[in-house]
């Protein structure tokens, strides 16, 4: 049997789920709890901080992190329960599930590049 | 007092006369600590000597007499009638396997899958009866032992919704005991068995539904073997297209 060539968009996958997993919640309750609430200082969200973030290097690295492995996550996931609730593995899943991830990725990665 | 009665609905199917799978629903004596195994072999002895079925321990060993209980696999050996009564209770052959005849279903799929992971110790070199035993600790031991408990009874192939989906899917306990014996310090096999586990129809047609690990009556969790194997997997293919020169 060919060896399979899975391991790609399965360790995308993988490192995806343990992000979503870990800082996902984290910063939905940052982001939509936390700030909103009061529970954290207004300024800490502004608009001068977060593009301090979004030119520092390492800033653009976490942040295209937390955006394209989830997006892979998703993906394949979504593919995989298509397959499980019965539709066929056919081309035309696969291209549009592993497509919106590729292009959201891509995108993410010109917009950070523009900051 | 009248005694208590139980029915029992199960699919019948004898391929030298009839067309199609059919049910047939018996009335058996009620007994709180009968098993539906107990209620068939009840009605092969005293109601209808043409019931086909397998069976040989009655305790949850041999692994044969696999069946789906309500629509759910189980032994029938260790499905109590006191957890259906006074309900029906419906035994149907193994999901997902063709039927053989009655309740015996055709598991020669799952025998050539099982042949093809080589499920046995291969050592890097053959060892001398008088060099003595292999040595373990209680740890390697632990390492692999919950995936020696697998009794092949195919409970989690017919809990397994992609063994239903796509046939040729190596499938939860072959993949399991393959990982055990990768797990084996003994072992030095994993390279031959990666060749069938790391193929699209190995580990990676799973798409972690967890169901087998649900239906095992030995409680081994093969989900998390396949999870592991495709991990090492994984690292395995990074390695080889990182260093194309070393060993595949």
């Amino acid at each position: 049997m060919a060896k399979s060539n899975k391991p790609i968009v399965w360790s995308l996958f993988a490192g995806g789920g343990m992000l979503s997993a870990f800082v996902t919640p984290v910063l939905i309750f940052v982001t939509g709890l936390a700030v909103p609430l009061g529970l954290m200082s207004l300024d800490s969200l502004s608009y001068d901080r977060m593009l301090v973030l979004a030119q520092n290097p390492v800033g653009k690295i976490v942040l295209f992190a937390v955006i394209f492995l989830p997006l892979w996550h998703a993906a394949h996931r979504l593919l995989t329960t298509l397959h499980d609730v019965g539709l066929p593995k056919g081309r035309i899943a696969m291209t549009a599930c592993y497509g919106a991830a590729a292009l959201g990725s891509i995108a993410a990665a010109v917009v950070l590049l523009r900051i | 007092m009248t005694e208590q009665t139980l029915q029992v609905e199960i699919l019948r199917y004898r391929p030298e006369t009839d067309q199609d799978p059919a049910f047939q629903t018996y009335t058996v004596p009620y007994r709180d600590d009968w098993v539906v195994l107990d209620a068939l072999n009840h009605i092969k002895d005293n109601i209808d000597r043409t019931l086909s079925y397998r069976w040989s321990c009655h305790m949850a060993v041999c692994g044969s007499c696999g069946m789906m209980i309500n629509g759910e696999p189980k032994l029938s050996c260790h499905a109590f009638l006191r957890d259906y009564y006074p309900n029906k209770v419906r035994v149907e052959p193994l999901a997902n396997f063709p039927i053989e005849r009655d309740l015996v279903a055709v598991t020669d799929d799952f025998m050539e899958k099982l042949e093809s992971v080589k499920p046995y110790v291969i050592p890097q070199q053959e060892r001398a009866v008088d060099e003595g035993p292999h040595l373990q600790t209680p740890a390697q031991l632990n390492a692999f032992k919950q995936y020696t408990m697998c009794i092949n009874c195919l409970l989690c192939y017919a809990a397994c919704p992609q063994y239903g989906l796509t046939p040729d899917f190596v499938g939860p306990a072959a993949l399991a005991l393959a990982h055990r014996y990768n797990l084996d310090t003994r072992d030095a096999g994993r390279e031959q068995r990666q060749e069938i586990a790391a193929s699209n129809e190995g580990v990676w047609d799973c798409t972690f539904v967890g169901e087998c690990s649900q239906a095992c009556p030995k409680s081994v969790d093969p989900a998390a073997a396949i999870q592991q194997t495709k991990i090492a997997s994984t690292i395995d293919w990074y390695k080889a297209l990182l260093n194309p020169w070393g060993k595949r």
